[in-house]
C-alpha cells in the first residue's frame, strides 16, 4: 500500500524515520529545538521491544550510543548545538573505534546557549568537529521534511555500511516546520554486522573494539584505512542539488534550509533575467570539492549564503583555491529573523551587477 | 592418582599478558572476575567495558568480548550495551579514578536506572596509570605527586567513599566493598563478585564491587608492605563488608 | 602430596606466594628469567612439602601458577 503524504514536523518526521529505519536503540538528553524526538520514541520504541533510555546528559548519551553501536544494532541520539559540543570527546572515540551510530543535530543559535532561532552555525561543529584526532563525522544536510526522513535513512545505511558515525545536520527551522512529506519504506538494503560487532564470544575468538593502540605503524594504518572510507563515502554517497547551474554566471551555494530560500530567490533572478543558479551540498563531510571547482570554473562567481558568519565559505573557498581565481562574495546571518526570499534575491541582484558589470558592461544581462 | 585442583580460568586468553607492574592487585581481581564467569558458564555471551587507567588493555588477557570506553564513561557504554543485547552479561572493570571522579555522574546514574550490569572497581588511592596522582579516593595525610605534603582535606577535600553511596541508590542489588590481602580475603572477594554478577543475571539490579587493591609502585612500597596497608589505615577509613545485599534476600 | 606447575617466565617476583604457602615450599630462584626477575621456584629439597593446595595460584598477580595438582 502507497503511504499518503501526510503534514508531519520535522522532528516527529526524523523520529519516525529512525523508527522506519530499523533503530533498534536511542539514548538523548532534551535540548529545544529537537525535543520533540526523544519525546516521540520515548513511547514508541518501549512499544517495539527497542531500547529508550533518558540519558542523564549528553556526555552519558553519546558513549551509550558507541555501547550499543558496538553491538552492531543500528543507534542513534539527537541534540543540538551546546548539546552536541558535550558529546565530541564521544564522538571522537566512535569514529576511532569504527562504530557505526547515527546523530541528529538540530542546530540553535549559538554560542553558549544562544537561543533557540534556526542557525547554521554548527557546520563547523559537524564537519571539523571538536574531538581529538584525524577523523570525519559523515554529515547530510536536509533541506526539508521529506529529506529530514529520506537522509535519515541515508544515515543509517551509510553508517552501516562504512563502519562510520553519521551526523543528520538539520536546524530549528527544519525540526520545527511542519510541511507534507511521506514516511516511506526504509529503502536500503539491510547490511550484515555479524563479522565485527560485539555479541559474546561464543564458538569464536573474542574481539575487541577499541581507539588505542601500541603499535604506532598500526595506529597509522588505521587512521589512514578509515581516511580511505571518506573517500570510498564521497565517491559513492555524494548527494546534492543543482539548480540553474548551466549557463548560470554566478552561482548561489548554500545549505540546508536557508538553500530553500535562496532557490525561491535563484526562480525570481531567473525571471528577472539574471544568469543565476544555485549549487546545494546535501553530503558536507567529505566536501565535494570536484564539483565546486567544475562549478565555479564555469562561473564568473560564488555568492555564499549561510545563517552563520561563513563557515561553509571555509570549504568553498578551499575547493577552488589554485584552480580558478573567481570572486567568492558571502551574505549571512548568525541569528535572528530568517532571511526572505526579497532579501536574497536584493543580495543576488547587487552582487550581480558588482562582477558582472565590472566584468562584461551592463551588457551582458 | 594426582587430580587437577587448579587451573587458568577459561576467560583468561591462552595467549594473556598481565600488563599491570609487579605485585599489584589488579591481576588478582582479573583472575577473580574471570574465574565467577567460568563458573557461572557466561563467558560466551559476556561483554566486559575497559576504561581508561591501568585496565585500559583488558582485552590482553580477559577472553571475552571487550569494548573501550573513554575515561569515566563506561558504565554509560554498559548501559548502551546491555539495552541492546539485554540477553547479554555486561560488565565494567574501571579504577576510582574512572569510576568516583571523572565518571561519578555516569556510574550513580546507571545504578539509580538499575542498569542490569556488573562493576567492579579498583580503589587503590591514586592514578595509578598517569604515575600516581592523588585521586578522589586518596586518604587524608596520602602523599603522591600531587599532594606532596599529604593529602590535606581544606585544600583538596576528603576521601570518597563510594560504597557508602551506592547502598542508598535504589538501582543497586549487591553493593560490598573487599580486600585481596591474603588467601581469605581472596576467598571472600570471590564469593563477592560472583553474587555481583547473579545481582544482574537474576535481573534484581546493578552488581557492585569494590576491590582494595594495592598500587606498590605508586605508593613505593614492596607487594607486602601494600597489603599492610590495605589491612590498615585504608581498612579503617574504606570499611571493607557487604553494604547493601538483595541477592541473598530474593533467594 | 601435591604439585605446581609455574611459568617462570609470567613471574615478576612479587614474591606473595612464597609468603602465602603454608609449607614454605618456595623460594625465589637464582637466574632470571625473561623479563629480568629472580621468579619464584620451588626449593629443591621441598617438591614432597607441597599439598597442592593451591594458595600460591589463588594469590599469584600473574598467573604465573598455571595449573596445581594434588
Amino acid at each position: 500500500m502507497k503511504k499518503e503524504k501526510e503534514l508531519l514536523k520535522g522532528n516527529y518526521a526524523i523520529a519516525q524515520a529512525a523508527v522506519e529505519a530499523g533503530c533498534q536503540s536511542y539514548f538523548g538528553y532534551p535540548i529545544t529545538p529537537q525535543s520533540e524526538i526523544g519525546e516521540y520514541l520515548s513511547t514508541k520504541m518501549p512499544e517495539l521491544g527497542r531500547a529508550f533510555v533518558a540519558a542523564e546528559s549528553e556526555v552519558a548519551a553519546i558513549n551509550m550510543l558507541l555501547g550499543a553501536g558496538s553491538t552492531g544494532v543500528k543507534a542513534m541520539t539527537s541534540s543540538s548545538s551546546c548539546a552536541v559540543a558535550l558529546m565530541q570527546e564521544g564522538l571522537s572515540f566512535i569514529a576511532g573505534d569504527e562504530i557505526p551510530c547515527v546523530l541528529v543535530s538540530v542546530m540553535r543559535a549559538g554560542p553558549g546557549l544562544g537561543y533557540i532561532y534556526a542557525s547554521q552555525g554548527d557546520y563547523f561543529q559537524a564537519t571539523k568537529g571538536g574531538g581529538n584526532g584525524d577523523y570525519k563525522i559523515v554529515t547530510f544536510a536536509p533541506a526539508s521534511v521529506q529529506e529530514c526522513i529520506d537522509l535519515t535513512y541515508k544515515c543509517f545505511y551509510v553508517s552501516q555500511k562504512y563502519r562510520t558515525p553519521v551526523c543528520l545536520l538539520a536546524d530549528g527551522m527544519l525540526g520545527q516546520m511542519m510541511e507534507p512529506a511521506v514516511v516511506g519504506k526504509y529503502p536500503y538494503e539491510e547490511i550484515d554486522q555479524s563479522s565485527w560487532a560485539l555479541t559474546g564470544a561464543d564458538n569464536r575468538e573474542p574481539r575487541h573494539i577499541a581507539s588505542i593502540e601500541r603499535e604506532e605503524e598500526t595506529l597509522r594504518k588505521r587512521v589512514v584505512k578509515i581516511f580511505e572510507k571518506y573517500n570510498q563515502i564521497l565517491k559513492n554517497e555524494n548527494l546534492f542539488e543543482k539548480y540553474e547551474t548551466e549557463g548560470a554566471k554566478i552561482v548561489i551555494t548554500a545549505f540546508g534550509s536557508i538553500a530553500r530560500i535562496a532557490k525561491a530567490a535563484v526562480k525570481m533572478a531567473r525571471k528577472n533575467g539574471l544568469k543565476v543558479g544555485l549549487f546545494r551540498p546535501i553530503l558536507l563531510n567529505p566536501f565535494p570539492e570536484k564539483i565546486v571547482q567544475e562549478i565555479a570554473q564555469k562561473v564568473d562567481g560564488i555568492l555564499d549564503i549561510e545563517l552563520n558568519c561563513g563557515q561553509m565559505l571555509q570549504d568553498i573557498k578551499a575547493s577552488i583555491a589554485g584552480v580558478v581565481a573567481i570572486p567568492i562574495k558571502f551574505y549571512g546571518r548568525p541569528a535572528g529573523v530568517m532571511m526572505t526570499v526579497e532579501e536574497i534575491y536584493e543580495q543576488i541582484e547587487n552582487v550581480y551587477k558588482e562582477i558582472i558589470e565590472k566584468k562584461y558592461g551592463t551588457a551582458c544581462i | 592418582m594426582e587430580q587437577l585442583v587448579y587451573k587458568k580460568p577459561d576467560s583468561i586468553r591462552d595467549d594473556f599478558k598481565i600488563t599491570f607492574c609487579p605485585g599489584c592487585d589488579h591481576g588478582i581481581a582479573v583472575r577473580l572476575v574471570a574465574e565467577v564467569l567460568d563458573e557461572l558458564s557466561v563467558r560466551e555471551k559476556t561483554i566486559g567495558i575497559a576504561s581508561v587507567g591501568c585496565s585500559v588493555f583488558s582485552y590482553d588477557f580477559f577472553n571475552v568480548d571487550i569494548v573501550e570506553a573513554a575515561h569515566g564513561r563506561s558504565l554509560a557504554v554498559a548501559t548502551g550495551v546491555k539495552r541492546s543485547k539485554p540477553d547479554k552479561v555486561v560488565f565494567t572493570y574501571q579504577g576510582d579514578g574512572d569510576l568516583a571522579s571523572i565518571g561519578l555522574g555516569e556510574t550513580i546514574h546507571a545504578m539509580t536506572r538499575g542498569e542490569k550490569v556488573t562493576t567492579i572497581c579498583i580503589n587503590n588511592t591514586t592514578y595509578g596509570m598517569t604515575g600516581g596522582q592523588a585521586g578522589p579516593t586518596t586518604l587524608i595525610g596520602q602523599v603522591t605527586t600531587t599532594t606532596t605534603k599529604g593529602r590535606d582535606p581544606q585544600l583538596s577535600g576528603y576521601p570518597l567513599k563510594v560504597c557508602e553511596i551506592l547502598k542508598e541508590v535504589d538501582g543497586t542489588a549487591f553493593v560490598a566493598r573487599v580486600t585481596l590481602d591474603s588467601p581469605a580475603a581472596i576467598l571472600n572477594a570471590k564469593k563477592c563478585i560472583k553474587k555481583a554478577f547473579e545481582a544482574q543475571i537474576k535481573g534484581l539490579g546493578t552488581g557492585f564491587i569494590e576491590i582494595l587493591a594495592t598500587c606498590p609502585t605508586n605508593w613505593k612500597m614492596t607487594p607486602q608492605q601494600a597489603h599492610e596497608r590495605v589491612r590498615g589505615e585504608m581498612s579503617e577509613v574504606f570499611k571493607p563488608g557487604i553494604y547493601k545485599d538483595r541477592v541473598s534476600e530474593a533467594i | 602430596m601435591g604439585r605446581i606447575v609455574l611459568n617462570r617466565d609470567k613471574c615478576k617476583a612479587c614474591y606473595l606466594c612464597i609468603d602465602a604457602c603454608p609449607n614454605k615450599v618456595l623460594e625465589p630462584d637464582e637466574n632470571v628469567n625473561k623479563l629480568g626477575y629472580y621468579p619464584t621456584r620451588v626449593s629443591l629439597n621441598k617438591e614432597d612439602k607441597c599439598v597442592g593446595c593451591a594458595i600460591c595460584a589463588r594469590v599469584c598477580p600473574d598467573m604465573a601458577i598455571e595449573k596445581v595438582y594434588r
